[in-house]
This record gives structure tokens, sequence and C-alpha cells, in this order.
């Protein structure tokens, strides 16, 4: 199954992935149009800094799931068609525990509801991930993992070049 | 993402060689820069210090203003006004090189002459200036001191081009808004200073200089470049000769000037004439020069010169393989061309102090040593022409009839074939009868975002069908010609009834034997001047202003800064004026509202932005209609 995986050395911090991520969660999917809906729309990925380093960073579907486990409308619940961690906006009561136990951060609020959002991997665009396709510098890859890991080993490889 | 790239036939024909060939082309490239940066294309990114960059969250999450406290609003405006005043100096430039052409010419310093002087005497009427008993060097020395002066004015004096040329109507507007320029250097320098940080912060007040811009284009830069070329070269005449890549002849040294400015096209051509023998000698049968933008414009009007392709190709002319060169000046020319030529024999030649291309040979032209220099250049084509590749050449067979060189002075005389009193009288009254709904002008570029030419054809075909005269001049011309609309077969076959019998009465008035086109060429992007002489000769006969008149001006597939200063400026005059790009300036709901619909109330014309053809035509036709009613003409 193919992973939102981030090369973080490569991010610019130009958060084009934030801009293409509220798009992709707006009514009319149009950068143009969707700045003048009527509720903003929502981004749900986050370029991070600590100075040295930025990392755009989004929900991991991680197994341990302690988003799934503290909810307690059943609102985060498993999609067993996708397997995806994924929230039901409706069942959401806001009560902000998956905020908290999220060890990312990367649930947020919707402000004007006050229920939460995270990555839904593009669920409306055929799970086709609008960050990956935004990111410039292609720092965001939607990838197997041994794919990724295998352009990893290549590159050092590389870097072992002139060592021996 | 768009399906098709182009809608020029020979263009599609050469795209898959342009892939085969290894070529890599500006669409190529388009789709490798996808998706383009969300900040940027709203305007709402900002790079004018080193605090920077900033930009604005256009969803209002994140930072509402840039680290010194710029608003969305402000961030807009200031980049607004650093794109329209690139565009204004670049015309300034180009302006200032022929005052001075003129002024040596005048002296007997260089080898260029005043081909003109019946317009030489109408310019220098219009400047207040004694024509009688002088010589027209010394006229022309006269013109030429009025023209330094304004770029030489220390003082608060407005812009005496501005001021001889423009409908007194929009200059009393003008000046209640404090936007006369002074001194177009001066304008073009406080600009670029009111953008620096920590400078203006009012987004009106930015627009209003952006404004201001838009005249120093129009009267300092255009108009003063027509007027200073039809000087030197003549003022155009009406001219009949073949538009796209089909022009390309197989047993000639083809050599393609490409650029804006006239000074070294026409020596070009007039040396490719004298040196005809050389390039038979090394085989050829003989010389063709045919032009790309608006260097192809300035000598398509002034002598029949062909149109090859318009900005978009230009890479795709190369791709042909029979280019044996390509001399380029100013403005518009892609870094990649060398890079494209290199796959072929063809020569890029750079000629200009301040467009030098690597991988380019560059011949230094000077106005001393311009005939020198055009020499060496169709000499070297001619040399380039026995490296030509017979196997790699590919030249489509499309290209159709044109019709161009409508000046002020040709459109007026052939007007004056049914009038000879008042050549004005049978458009107007035309335009007055709705016979004709209103005039169009289609100016501006290609834009890799638009498949190449479709808004062009698509808008003026829809207008054309709802009798509108329309006019056209730089890329937009080009298209136009490509596609068929400027010839007499295109009024046959696009013009609504009413505006065919126009067309058809003026052109058997006229001596034609056929209807004159439905789109008129008007020129290069600098003689956008003549469309506002036009405008401003309608205006005048009727005794109104410009803004209330049924007149519309459309860029729809707009690129260059110029096109920007170039809209501005037709804003100014109270025109609609539609863009088929979006311009980076929706991240402000408060700019966008402010240049859409606000700037109409303040002065009279307001951009119109709408990318599908069907759409802005039915637009333009509203704000057509709309006039009429005001003006009590019927619908």
């Amino acid at each position: 199954m193919r992973q939102i995986l981030a090369r973080s050395e490569h991010c610019l911090g130009c958060k084009s992935c934030e801009l293409a991520c509220a798009v992709a969660h707006s009514n009319s999917k149009t950068l143009y149009e969707a700045i003048n809906e009527l509720k903003p729309p929502q981004k749900r990925i986050f370029v991070e800094s600590n100075g040295d380093l930025n990392f755009p960073l989004q929900c991991r579907q991680c197994l341990d799931s302690p988003c799934v486990h503290a909810c307690m409308s059943g609102a985060i619940q498993y999609d067993l068609k996708t397997g995806l961690i994924q929230v039901d906006e409706q069942k959401c009561v806001g009560c902000l525990m998956c905020v908290m136990v999220c060890p990312f951060g990367a649930i947020c609020e919707i402000p004007d509801t006050h229920r939460v959002a995270k990555c839904d991997r593009c669920k409306d665009l055929d799970y086709d991930p609008a960050c990956v396709a935004a990111c410039p510098t292609k720092a965001l890859e939607f990838v197997e993992v041994r794919e990724f890991t295998h352009s990893g080993r290549q590159t050092f490889l590389d870097q072992m070049k002139g060592v021996n | 993402m768009k399906s098709q790239k182009s809608i020029d036939p020979a263009v599609l024909e050469l795209l898959p060689k342009a892939a085969l060939d290894g070529v890599e082309t500006v669409w190529d490239r388009h789709a490798a820069q996808q998706p383009q940066c969300g900040f940027g294309s709203l305007g709402v990114c900002c790079r004018h210090c080193l605090q920077g960059p900033c930009r604005i969250d256009p969803f209002g999450n994140g930072p509402k203003t840039g680290i010194c406290g710029a608003s969305a609003d402000v961030i807009v405006t200031r980049n607004l006004l650093m794109h329209v005043t690139t565009g204004a100096a670049a015309h300034v430039d180009h302006a200032y090189e022929v005052v001075e052409a003129l002024e040596l010419a005048a002296k007997g310093e260089i080898n260029y002459n005043i081909v003109d002087e019946k317009k030489l005497q109408q310019v220098a009427k219009r400047l207040g200036l004694e024509i009688t008993g002088k010589s027209k060097e010394e006229l022309a020395l006269e013109v030429v001191e009025v023209a330094y002066a304004d770029i030489a004015n220390h003082g608060k004096k407005p812009v005496q081009w501005l001021m001889a040329n423009a409908p007194k109507e929009r200059i009393a507007v003008w000046a209640s808004l404090g936007i006369l320029p002074r001194n177009p250097d001066r304008e073009i320098r406080e600009a670029m200073h009111q953008v620096t940080m920590g400078m203006d912060a009012d987004p009106v007040n930015l627009v209003l200089a952006t404004a201001k811009q838009g005249l120093v284009d129009g009267y300092s830069g255009l108009k003063l470049a027509t007027d200073m070329q039809d000087i030197l070269f003549g003022t155009p005449t009406p001219v009949v000769t073949e538009a796209n890549l089909g022009v390309l002849k197989e047993d000639h040294v083809n050599l393609i000037v490409h650029g804006h400015v006239p000074l070294l096209s026409e020596k070009i051509v007039y040396w490719a004439d004298k040196l005809q023998e050389e390039a038979r000698l090394a085989g050829a049968q003989g010389i063709l020069v045919s032009g790309i933008c608006c260097s192809g414009n300035e000598v398509l009007m002034r002598k029949g010169i062909p149109l090859v392709t318009n900005f978009l190709a230009q890479e795709i002319a190369i791709v042909t393989g029979a280019i044996d060169a390509m001399v380029v000046d100013v403005q518009c020319i892609m870094p990649s061309l060398a890079k494209v030529a290199a796959c072929y024999h063809t020569e890029i030649f750079t000629t200009m102090p301040i467009v030098k291309i690597p991988g380019a040979t560059h011949i230094p032209f000077t106005l001393e040593n311009a005939d020198e220099a055009a020499q060496e250049i169709v000499r070297k084509s001619i040399a380039s022409y026995g490296r030509r590749d017979p196997k790699k050449v590919q030249i489509p067979n499309y290209k159709r009839k044109i019709m161009a060189g409508f000046s002020v002075e040709a459109i007026i005389g052939a007007l004056s074939t049914v009038d000879p009193v008042q050549p004005l009288k049978p458009l107007i009254d035309n335009i007055v009868n709705g016979n004709i709904l209103g005039v169009v002008a289609t100016v501006g570029c290609n834009n890799v975002k638009v498949t190449q030419d479709i808004l062009h054809v698509e808008l003026v075909k829809e207008l054309l069908k709802n009798n509108v005269l329309v006019v056209a001049t730089g890329c937009s011309a080009h298209a136009l010609a490509k596609a068929g609309l400027m010839n007499s077969e295109g009024t046959e076959t696009y013009a609504g009834e009413s505006l065919k019998a126009v067309l058809t009465a003026i052109g058997q008035a006229a001596g034609l034997g056929a209807p004159l086109p439905p789109v008129l060429h008007m020129g290069s992007c600098v003689d956008n001047s003549r469309i506002g002489d036009l405008v401003t000769a309608i205006a005048d006969y009727l005794n109104v202003d410009t803004a209330l008149l049924p007149v519309a001006a459309s860029a729809p597939e707009p690129q260059h800064d110029k096109a920007l200063s170039i809209g501005t400026w037709a804003v100014t005059m109270g025109i609609t004026t539609h863009l088929g790009v979006v311009p980076p300036v929706l991240g402000s709901k408060a700019v966008t509202e402010l240049l859409t619909k606000g700037l109409s109330d303040v002065i009279g014309g307001k951009f119109y932005i709408e990318t599908d053809a069907k759409l802005a035509a039915e637009g333009l036709l509203e704000d057509i209609r709309a006039k009429r009613k005001k003006l009590g003409l019927p619908n």
C-alpha cells in the first residue's frame, strides 16, 4: 500500500502542500474559487520547522491509533475498505481527546464547527494526495515503502562512492 | 490541465517532430512547473525585503500580514504596481531608442532617413510647433527636443506628449486624480521607490500609482515610439501578404526577425534584398525575411514582410529545420532559443547589449554600425543555409492570406473614399445606427496556460458574429491572421450581416473589389497607440468622453508585464479591458473588487477577468450594449 512519505531535507518550507490541502478539502476544488467560499476550507498538513529542519506533517495512519481509542463517540474509526483511519464529522462531538493523544499533532480543529479534521488521504480525489502533487521539490512522495527505501539505499551508496 | 497545446495546425503538425528531435518546448517546461505556487498565483507572496519572503494565508488560518505588517491588500497592489511599472519601463526604453535614432538621423550622423515628412508635420503640429519654413531635419530636431524635454523635466509640468495627444476630458479626470505623469523616467523611479519596504501601505494610493504608470506607458512609451517609427520608416498603408509557418520557403535562405524595435529589422529587410545575389551564389533561390512577434509586425505593416508565427511558437519555428538564422532584438525572446537552435543548423543572433543568450552569436547592433551589422547578419545567414540538413526540414503547408497595414491614417484613407470631407462619418454613422455594434481591440500575447490562440480566435469570432468591428495588434493580430480573420473571405465567413455590409461597401469604395477584412491589423504592441488615436479621434468627432464610447479592449492571452501596462492604460482611457488569464491579484478581495468594479466610478474603465471565450464575448457585448444604451443608441 502506498504511503505519504517525506524527504525532509528537500522541504524548502514553501507551504504549497498546505495550500493544496485546503483546496482539496474545499467545495470547488479550485484555488481561485476556494478563497471565496463562505466556510474557508481546512488544511490537514502542517509544515513544521525547528530552524534547522522543515517537515511537512500529516496523519501518519499509525497502527496503535491512540486517536481511535480516545474517541468516545466512535467518530474516528478504521475504514475497513481502505484500512485508513477516518473521521466521521457527523459523529464528532468536539471533545478534542484525539487532538491531545496524537503524538504528531496532526489532528486539527475546524474552528467554525468545533469538530476535528485530519488527513483523509484525499478521499474526494480518489485517494490521490494533493499535497504530494503540489510539492515543487518532490519532498513529499506517495509511494510503496519498498520503493522509498530502495531510493534511500541508492542515495546511501552514492554517498559511499569515494569512501572505499 | 489543458488537453491541447495549440489550435494552430502548423504547430500541431510540428510538435511530434519536436519530441522526436529531442527538443524541449515551452509546453514541456510548463508541464514541469506544475503545480505552480498558489501564493504567487494569488499575488500574496512578497519578496521586497530580506526579512522575507513572506506570504499571506488566503484561507485566513495562517499569517494575515507580512513581517513588516503589510496586508494582502498592500502586497497585491505593490506587486501589481511593480508589474505595470516594469511593462512601462520596457516601452519607454524602446521609445527612447527611436527618439535617439530620429535625432541622429536629423543630424545626418547615421544612415537612417526621415521617410514620412507628413507624419513629422502632423506630430509637430500637435505639439504646437511652427512647421512653416523649416526643413524636415530642423523640424525633426524640434520634435526630438520636446521628447527629450519630457524625459529631462525636473518640474511639475505634465508630460507634453500626453498633453498634446490625449483627449481633454480624460486629462481633466487624470488631473483630478493627481495621476498626470511629469517625466516618464522620474515616474518609473518613483514607483520603484514606492514599492520598497516601509513605503506606501495604502492599496488605493498604490492602485492610483499603477494607473499613472499606465499613462506613462501610453504616451511616453507607445505613442512616442509609434510617432518616431512612422517618421523614420513611414506610416503604414494597406499591404497584402501571408501568415503562418507555411510562408517559409525550402529553397530560400530563411531569415527570421524576432523582437520589437524596427531599427534593426528594417535594416535586415533592406540588406536581405540587396544581397539576394549572394544567396543565389550560395545555391539558394533567394533570401526570405519573415517575422515573429512585433519586429515581425513592424516590417509587416511597412514592408509587407510575411508573419511566421507568434510568441508561443517561436521555438516551433526552428523545429521546421528550415530557419537558417533568427535575429533578435528586445522583449519576448525565450532564453531557450539557443538550446533549441543547437538541435539544428539554425544560428541565433543576439544584437542588443541588454539581451545576450549563452549559445547564441552576439553581433552588437548600434545606430552607427547598423548597416555593417545587418550585412554581417544577412551574410552569416546565407552561410548557415549551406549547413542546413535537408533530412531535418519539414515546413507545414499552412498559411493564410492577410491584409494588414491599417494605421489610423490608412483607415481614414479607406473611409475617405466614401466621404472625403468627413472621413470618420461613415464609420461613426454605422456605429450610431447599429450596423456596427461597437469596436473591440484585441491585443497582447500568447500565454502557455491557454491553448495557443484559442481565446483570441474564439472570442473574436463571437464578437464578429455580433457585428462588432475588431482591431488587433501584437501576437493577437498574429493569431487572428493565422486563423484567416484578416482577409475578405474572413468577412464573408465570420462577420454578422450588418457588419459585412459595411465592410463590403467600404471595400468597394476603396477599390478593393472585395470587403475589408473583419479584423483590422493595426500593428505592433507599441502601435496600440494607433488604437488610442482612433478612439480619441472618434470621441473627438462625437464630442464625448472616450469612457462613453461603445468600445472595449481585450488581452485574451496576456503573458508579459507590458500587456498589463498597456491594459492599465486602456483602463485609464475609460475602457473596459478584458483579461483572459487571471492576473495575480485575487489574493486580495478588496483590490480585486476595486480593479474590476470600483475603478469604473473613478476613472470610467475597469478590468474584466474571464477565462472562457464565449462568456468573455458575452461580457464584452453586454458592456458595449450598456454603453450604447447610455448614449441613447439602438441595440
